[in-house]
């Protein structure tokens, strides 16, 4: 029997002690830096949310892992009924499912903003003399990558299945980078509803709420013209239908250039207004 | 620093949460270079204070000044000049200790390496280079709380808010705290420290704050509190019940004081009077006690609780 091998976490294991003089000397270090300008403060909570991926990697199953099992179940439950074939359908769908999966994986933003509400560490963070905005940019950057490799994740899938995009690599580099812009101005939707949400359950079931209709009343499955005539109007102006017309545009070679000036009105919108009410909240809080 | 400098100056100070008033009208005037000890049950409004002191929270009326900062017109000039640690470890538990020292150096400023440096700097002299790399999550509580300080003196503040920094430690990591704090104030940083515990405002400020459904309550150095409540108690088990009533007959004649019956049999306190001083009296209650025959297996001196000093300064207030 080891008996050291089953020490308990804890003072048990006796850290050394406050070491008083080094501390000493540390706190009379009086040359104060300058404080970081709002690019690096946000690059530094984009290093820290990707440390975060780093030692919790599990995070990204649900965010890999979602897209993959919708883009399969799609176009195999449903591509016969709907398209008369997985092949055409896998045409329509992939540009469509993209933005449907990665735009519903943008509310984990607005959970790990309340976690740190709840656990006290953005306390810190707005004692500190940076930009009032650098925590929540940081993890829209750090998001940003994640939906980069989300979506590479499902086009090499999609590629497998047999996809292929008329508009090459130009025009799916093109739609990606349109979708990521949606994203991350999208976000901060999210980032808003975190700062004033009770919990991180409330933020979940208010993300799902809004995230539903928002994806599936929109022409990322079928063709808006197959619904009932008073639907087609509010179908087809969300702005994730106008951006999966971008998207889709742009992967086919079809370049819908008012879909894709209309998605980035709605980002500048969004942007704009839940970015200044996520400041405001987070300078309320 | 200049002799008689304010640190921190608040009138008024008033939160409402709801219809829950925390903080009912606060005024504090902490001296620069001191410990400022600000004592309060749970609930008291303590946090809330210290909050609204370090620009998380807006008061609703009242004002205070940080170094003759305005904390409602000029937020920022008052964030460099403090830091907070909260009654929560504000870390990030998924990061390590080295990686959370590391971010906030950056967050100050520091370039990559200097960075790097000070968080090694740091987990050097707060004994926890061995823990450096294992996620904060882990830790325990005597280590977060010494990691949290860390963070908050990566840049010297002027202002170092501890908000019950030794609530839940055991004794040794609550020793190594005072330690900890008594070096910081000692390089001239003032600390305003939120405690439930008299015996850890007692040990480490220079004027304490009592503060009780969002009011202060009392104010001043801890003799002047003390001896406003009592000097405190002694109290003693004994060895055969047959002898307490013995005993109370000898402790009252020995130090003049009132005597409690325990409700454990064996147990009796007697309470000391304002201006005793307790060690003194310990001692000859103890010899007396002797003297007398009677056997004692536990003796202890106590220092008025927390409840007694609310249960004397409320007497006060409705006296």
């Amino acid at each position: 029997m080891a008996f050291t091998e089953t020490k308990p976490q804890g003072d048990q294991e006796a850290p050394a002690p406050v070491e008083r003089e080094r501390l000493r000397g540390l706190l009379a270090v009086g040359e104060r830096p300058q404080a970081p300008s709002a690019f690096a403060a946000a690059r530094a909570f984009g290093w820290r949310a990707m440390l975060k991926i780093k030692h919790v990697p599990e995070q990204m199953f649900d965010i890999l892992l979602f897209p993959i099992m919708m883009l399969l179940m799609f176009t195999y439950l449903f591509g016969g009924a709907i398209a008369g074939g997985t092949g055409d359908y896998l045409q329509y769908l992939l540009p469509g499912i993209m933005v449907m999966s990665i735009v519903m994986t943008t509310m984990y933003t607005g959970m790990g903003v309340n976690i740190d509400i709840q656990k006290g560490v953005s306390d810190r963070f707005r004692t500190l003399p940076i930009w009032r905005a650098a925590p929540m940019v940081g993890y829209l950057l750090a998001d940003v990558f994640r939906y980069a490799a989300a979506g590479a994740i499902m086009f090499g899938t999609g590629m497998v299945m047999g996809y292929r995009p008329a508009g090459g690599p130009d025009g799916v580099l093109l739609g990606v980078a349109l979708l990521l812009v949606f994203c991350f101005a999208f976000s901060w939707l999210w980032t808003w509803i975190g700062l004033i949400a009770r919990s991180e359950k409330t933020v979940m079931s208010i993300s799902m709420s809004i995230l539903f209709p928002l994806t599936f009343l929109s022409n990322v499955m079928v063709d808006p013209a197959t619904m009932p005539g008073w639907l087609q109007p509010v179908v087809n102006n969300t702005p994730i239908t106008q951006l999966v017309d971008g998207v889709r545009g742009l992967f086919d070679g079809a370049v819908d250039s008012g879909a894709v000036l209309t998605t980035l009105l709605w980002s500048a919108a969004f942007v704009i207004v839940f970015g200044s009410l996520t400041v405001r909240a987070y300078n309320r809080h | 620093m200049a002799q008689g400098e304010v640190a921190v100056r608040a009138e008024g100070l008033v939160k409402h949460f709801k219809d829950v008033k925390a903080v009912d009208g606060v005024d504090l005037a902490v001296p620069a270079g001191t410990v400022y000890g600000v004592l309060g049950p749970n609930g008291a409004g303590k946090t809330t204070t210290v909050r609204m002191l370090a620009t998380l929270l807006r008061p609703d009326a009242g004002s205070a000044t940080v170094f003759g900062h305005d904390i409602a017109a000029d937020p920022a000039a008052v964030r460099s000049r403090v830091s907070l640690t909260g009654q929560y470890a504000s870390l990030d538990e998924d990061l390590t200790g080295f990686e959370n020292l590391v971010l906030l150096s950056r967050l100050y400023g520091y370039d990559k390496p200097a960075s790097r440096g000070r968080a090694g700097d740091l987990l050097d002299a707060f004994g926890l280079s061995d823990a450096a790399g294992k996620q904060v999550k882990g830790y325990s509580g005597g280590m977060r709380r010494r990691l949290d300080i860390a963070a908050s003196i990566i840049i010297t503040p002027k202002l170092l808010f501890l908000d019950e920094p030794t609530t839940g430690l055991d004794p040794r990591s609550r020793g190594q705290v005072w330690d900890v704090i008594r070096t910081i104030v000692a390089e001239g940083t003032t600390v305003l420290l939120t405690t439930q515990y008299l015996e850890e405002a007692d040990r480490l400020a220079a004027r304490i704050a009592v503060i009780d459904t969002g009011k202060v309550i009392a104010e001043g150095t801890p003799g002047e509190l003390k001896s406003s409540v009592g000097a405190g108690s002694i109290k003693l088990r004994l060895h055969h019940t047959d002898q307490r009533e013995h005993a109370r007959g000898v402790l009252a004649e020995a130090i003049g004081a009132e005597v409690e019956l325990d409700e454990d049999p064996v147990a009796l306190t007697a309470l000391l009077r304002p201006g005793d001083d307790t060690a003194s009296q310990g001692s000859h209650a103890l010899g007396e006690l002797s003297r007398a025959g009677i056997l004692v297996e536990d003796f202890s001196l106590g220092q008025p609780s927390l409840d007694e000093v609310f249960l004397a300064l409320t007497d006060g207030v409705k006296a």
